[in-house]
């Protein structure tokens, strides 16, 4: 079967699941609804053959309301065929169902999905922090969450304390100037740079 | 070199082995070329560290190859690498469990300082938590300025007054 063919037979399936479809350099991007990512998930799966989940990320539309995205990357080995299904997760009730249970690689992505996002994945077994500790208070990957960190203190466990920035954050910034001034060797932070203000610096 | 203290050794054929020399002197000669490295390697640096220690540069040939992978072991604590905060209790930890005299370095530019790594996961130098005795620049350094690094802390360990130090800290503590 061809990624098309896949396509079709999920629309087939699910017609009021699907919100969007996206096709790009040959990758076919699924938008589905929140409540039926599960089922989704599950005919891919057991009657499509997608016996791989290469990833399980996280998208933070900050500002937009659903907040988040879920992105699953699907593969078939055995048709050698990519497919891209992402769904929405409201920031009120950040829950998703998990598919950990589908594929157990989506055990760990889940997880880091959780840490750094904040995304509960209901139904997964031991759904725990996997890169920072149990007990830290924040998900870093939020995009209002500070790249310097919070300060935070965890009796005999961890701690954190906000990162000097010292001219920094050496980070590509959104602006219309050239890459000089879209990546600067230093900076102050909460300044942004201009093309004026680039040219005019020795 | 007036604070440092210099081994004088007169062996003579005459008088058969009799060594003249000062009690700190002849301790901090033996600790500074016996010194037992605590390995903490925790990110590219350690490969450096393993390099050193391997027959390009060897640094048994300073007296520091027998790495510790115990820290009862082990006086000083080589901190080669990133700590991140979930990583820098352990390696205090580790520190606190190793006995005394003990020195530390801190190789290359994440132990030292954080190095590029400004951010909510990494402690910004291992000197946050533990003392350092000597830093060395560098991402990561080459072996060769770790085995500079090394002749620093014997230069310093040199200029110890070991007895005087432990006395004061035990009248301190009576």
């Amino acid at each position: 079967m061809t990624s098309d063919e896949m396509t079709d037979r999920i629309r087939a399936a699910f017609p009021q699941a699907i919100t969007g479809q996206n096709r790009f350099r040959d990758e076919t991007s699924l938008s589905i609804q929140p409540d039926s990512i599960r089922v989704v998930c599950e005919f891919c799966k057991s009657t499509l053959g997608f016996n791989y989940l290469i990833d399980v990320s996280s998208v933070d539309h900050f500002g937009e309301e659903p907040r988040y995205e879920v992105v699953y990357e699907l593969y078939s080995m055995r048709d050698a065929v990519h497919l891209r299904l992402k769904t929405t997760v409201s920031e009120d009730d950040a829950r998703i169902p998990s598919v950990a249970d589908l594929w157990p690689t989506a055990d760990w992505h889940e997880r880091e999905a959780y840490d750094m996002m904040g995304i509960t994945f209901t139904g997964h077994p031991d759904l725990r922090r996997i890169l920072m500790w149990d007990g830290y208070p924040y998900h870093p990957l939020r995009k209002d969450f500070p790249l310097q960190g919070k300060p935070s203190e965890m009796p005999g466990v961890a701690f954190t304390e906000v990162a000097p920035l010292a001219g920094g954050p050496f980070v590509t910034i959104p602006t219309d100037g050239t890459t000089q001034v879209r990546e600067p060797r230093a900076r102050h932070a909460g300044e942004l740079p201009t093309r004026e203000k680039f040219l005019s610096e020795p | 070199m007036s604070n440092s203290l210099s081994p004088v050794a007169y062996d003579g054929k005459i008088e058969g082995n009799v060594i003249f020399t000062q009690v700190d002197a002849a301790i901090n000669w033996m600790r500074s070329n016996s010194l037992w490295p605590m390995p903490m390697g925790l990110a590219c640096c350690a490969i450096e560290l393993m390099a050193a220690s391997s027959s390009r540069f060897d640094i048994s040939r300073f007296g520091a190859e027998v790495m510790r992978f115990s820290p009862r072991q082990s006086d000083v604590m080589i901190v080669a690498g990133t700590v991140t905060y979930k990583m820098a209790l352990a390696v205090k930890r580790i520190w606190d469990q190793m006995p005394e005299p003990k020195w530390c370095i801190a190789m290359g530019a994440c132990a030292s300082s954080g190095g590029m790594y400004r951010s909510y996961a990494v402690l910004q130098g291992i000197d946050h938590l533990i003392p350092v005795d000597v830093y060395i620049s560098g991402c990561p350094p080459r072996p060769e300025a770790l085995l500079d690094g090394l002749m620093r802390l014997q230069k310093k360990i040199m200029t110890e007054h070991a007895l005087v130090d432990q006395k004061k800290e035990l009248l301190e503590s009576l």
